[in-house]
């Protein structure tokens, strides 16, 4: 008995102070690094490697140091966010897709929380490009909210509940546009509650959060997230605390505004069914790595890494009778003690021993815009490349 | 006493149908009170008037909006609170009849499954005690069968018998969902109500513990009601469905033909609006406008006659009767009425108006008041209208 309650995770007070004393001293010297303000812009502007992007992920890596590890949350993860298109990111709760998001923000959780490698390009369109990772706080504000913003899952909890709606839509368009007069930003923000869909604007601009609905609440999250225009709008899980009929008013909001504004939407859901309604292109993550990409097509028609197969075949669909829904037999791997191998070769059915033996499979291009992480398609497509690894002893 | 628990016990088996629960005209109002003197000064109907029965060793799917009522109809049923008209039988006996001790005999029979695992389990009790405390206080198995009874029931949903003196806080959601299933299904039960048992976990989770509901149904031969708003959740699981509206129940059916041939236009709706996994798949939605109105003050006649595409003037004013359309299919909406059914309604339409017209003229001091109330709701209703 005792021997069964022996935990392999167990880490002793002493071991668990040398870890922490170690994190503390990466975690301040990137602190002090990222403090810096006189820093040259020549350190955080790059160039796109296609103009035709809104954002480019290449290699982000993001860490949290925590007290019995580090937990590689996001680890070499890139795909690239077309202009005017939107990309759906799907994995289940934990596999990085939120922090993927925040690192594309700069709101990860500091000092814990650290983005160590990787480059974040966001198109500034004018040839230049900034590389989010580096830039400093007092730019990263002119550019949340304005260039990029977010809808977040709760509406319930994501307006200040002591502020009336049309004061925190106003907000954010005199920070962003300081030229503007008090009646140009109010006539605005009135526009902005129009264009979501609410009727009656004048009455719910000095409504409290409180007396709307929890659809209404997200309209308004929506205008303050759409108030200036932005370029890529992050919507993370929008829908997922509403019902299905309001999910569907949401939805369609989001397209017809999309297009309105000429903007592009990462789209963070579970849901394939929302995915499958709204992308242009399909990210699938797995445990802090993108497993398989492409567009909605190639993931929806020809699913190819066994991990989107599962997750496709263990939801019920309407209109397909199975008598026994697939289930993807064990759990994911601990974030701390990520295995060297295939993370997901412990849970896969077509697991080839030979085959899969080995360090983690590297990306492969199996047509034009398909591409996916896996062993068995070694022979059949292009081999793209490791995912860069940070070795956390170097930092 | 015990005689009487003898007698109802005898009842039982005589009256012992196809049929483990009976749901008749099951209302709940929630009293709301003035913050002055607490009068109460309205009632929020978070469930008016629901009936439907349910077969031994099927499953019926509840659905509906989020404030519809479904989890106060789940709740209810077990008198986890009290009713405020209608009759619940469960195995021929009145459940809302019964006195303490009476209710504590058939406690163990009917169970619930909550929502969320994480709050649903105290973080101060192993699991063994969790699954085991309630098996001891009810007398299920002799003391001395105990422990191994705890550990069959743990292999049975899926656990492991070791995990006995770990704690909540050490397992996944998934776990914590199969501990709540093993806690409900240790007292041996006939019926159990899954309140939305699936909506706090993961596609993949969702997947092992449908998978795993369904066995224990085929293997204890249970009967569940299967509250969820996830409707393809619902469709996979359930056996029957019923649809919810604003606290009444507006369609019920095999789910076989509820999917492919719903009937009233809020089902419809509701169907349309489930996403499919299918990029080339174009449907046409029935986007619904607004949101659901306020149980505290629904609207006069069909209730969903304000969002509804297809609305009648006879919808306004006349409750739609709930009624089988079709062999097995029941369904409350005026576009399924017959010559008879319409005639009457008219004619109630007629006598509404004409009472509102004798309202109207002056001088007639006993329908003023009602008029105002009328009018109050009105505007009420705008105003709830315009928030949207």
């Amino acid at each position: 008995m005792a021997l069964k309650r022996k935990n392999v995770n167990y880490i002793s007070g002493k071991e668990s102070r040398n870890i922490s004393k170690r994190n503390r001293e990466i975690t301040r010297r990137l602190e002090k690094e990222r403090n810096n303000s006189k820093k040259d812009s020549s350190l955080y502007m790059t160039k796109m490697h296609d103009e035709n992007n809104v954002v480019e992920m290449d290699n982000v890596c993001t860490y949290f140091f925590t007290d019995i590890g580090v937990v590689r949350a996001v680890d070499g993860v890139s795909f690239n966010i077309p202009k005017c298109s939107t990309v759906g990111v799907v994995g289940e709760s934990g596999c990085g897709k939120s922090v993927t998001s925040l690192s594309l923000m700069q709101l990860v959780q500091r000092p814990t929380g650290q983005v160590v490698g990787g480059e974040i390009r966001l198109n500034n369109d004018d040839g230049t490009a900034y590389n989010i990772v580096n830039t400093p706080t007092s730019i990263m504000q002119e550019i949340r909210g304005n260039k990029v913003s977010m809808i977040f899952q709760e509406p319930m909890t994501s307006l200040n509940p002591v502020f009336k709606i049309g004061a925190q839509i106003n907000e954010v368009l005199e920070l962003h546009n300081k030229e503007m007069t008090k009646e140009e930003i109010r006539e605005r923000t009135l526009e902005m509650l129009k264009m979501v869909g609410i009727a009656n604007a004048e009455g719910v601009y000095n409504m409290y959060p409180h007396e709307l609905s929890g659809g209404m609440r997200q309209r308004v999250m929506i205008a303050i997230a759409l108030a200036c225009s932005p370029k890529l709008i992050i919507a993370d899980e929008p829908t997922t605390a509403l019902d299905v009929t309001i999910q569907a008013q949401i939805l369609d909001l989001l397209r017809n505004l999309k297009d309105k504004i000429n903007s592009s939407i990462m789209l963070i859901t579970h849901d394939l069914g929302v995915i499958a309604e709204m992308a242009d292109y399909v990210v699938v993550m797995y445990a802090g790595r993108v497993v398989e990409k492409g567009t909605a097509q190639d993931i929806f028609h020809n699913p190819c890494h066994p991990y989107t197969i599962g997750l496709m075949n263990s939801k019920p669909v309407v209109g397909k009778q199975v008598e026994e829904l697939y289930n993807i037999p064990g759990n994911v791997p601990n974030p701390i003690n990520m295995p060297n191998y295939c993370y997901f070769k412990d849970r896969c059915e077509f697991c080839d021993k030979e085959k899969c033996s080995g360090r983690y499979p590297p990306e492969i291009k199996i047509s034009d815009t398909h591409i996916v992480s896996c062993y068995r398609f070694m022979d059949q497509g292009e081999v793209m490349g490791y995912p860069k690894i940070i070795n956390t002893e170097e930092l | 006493m015990e005689d009487i628990v003898k007698d109802t016990a005898v009842n039982e088996s005589e009256t012992k149908n196809d049929y483990v629960l009976e749901v008749r005209n099951l209302k709940k109002y929630f009293p709301i009170k003035s913050s002055f003197l607490r009068l109460v000064i309205g009632n929020v109907k978070a469930v008016d008037g629901v009936s439907f029965a349910i077969k031994r060793g099927t499953t019926m799917g509840l659905v509906g909006e989020s404030g519809c009522g479904k989890s106060t109809v789940g709740r209810t049923l077990l008198r986890l609170q009290s009713k405020t008209e209608g009759e619940v039988i469960f195995d021929g006996v009145d459940i809302f009849k019964l006195s303490k001790k009476e209710l504590r005999k058939i406690r163990p029979k009917i169970q619930i499954i909550f929502q969320d695992p994480y709050s649903s389990l105290s973080p101060r009790m192993p699991i063994g005690e969790i699954i085991g405390e309630a098996v001891r206080e009810h007398n299920i198995v002799p003391p001395e069968e105990y422990e191994d009874y705890i550990s069959r029931i743990m292999r049975a949903c899926g656990l492991q018998e070791y995990y006995k003196d770990r704690y909540p806080h050490e397992f996944s959601g998934g776990q914590r969902q199969r501990i709540c299933i093993a806690r409900a299904l240790a007292l041996n039960p006939d019926f159990i109500v899954c309140d939305e048992p699936v909506s706090a976990l993961d596609v993949s989770i969702q997947a092992q513990i449908i998978n795993l509901l369904k066995q224990l149904q085929r293997d204890f031969n249970l009967t569940y009601l299967f509250i969820s708003h996830d409707l393809s959740v619902v469709e996979h699981i359930s056996d029957t469905v019923g649809v919810m509206y604003l606290g009444s129940m507006v369609e019920y059916s095999e789910t076989e033909k509820i999917f492919s041939n719903p009937l009233h236009p809020y089902t419809k709706a509701l169907f349309s609006a489930i996403p499919v996994p299918d990029p080339d798949y174009k449907m046409e939605r029935i986007v619904l406008e607004g949101s659901i109105p306020s149980p505290a003050n629904p609207p006069k006649g069909c209730k969903f006659h304000t969002r509804c595409k297809d609305c009648m003037k006879m919808c306004e004013c006349v409750v739609p009767n709930y009624k089988e359309v079709e062999p097995g299919h029941f369904c409350a909406c005026h576009l399924y009425n017959s010559e008879e059914e319409n005639q009457a309604a008219e004619e109630e339409m007629k006598k509404l108006e004409e009472e509102a017209e004798l309202a109207n003229k002056p001088g007639t001091p006993a329908a003023e008041p009602e008029d105002e109330v009328v009018e109050d709701a009105k505007e009420e209703e705008k105003a709830s209208e315009t928030k949207e």
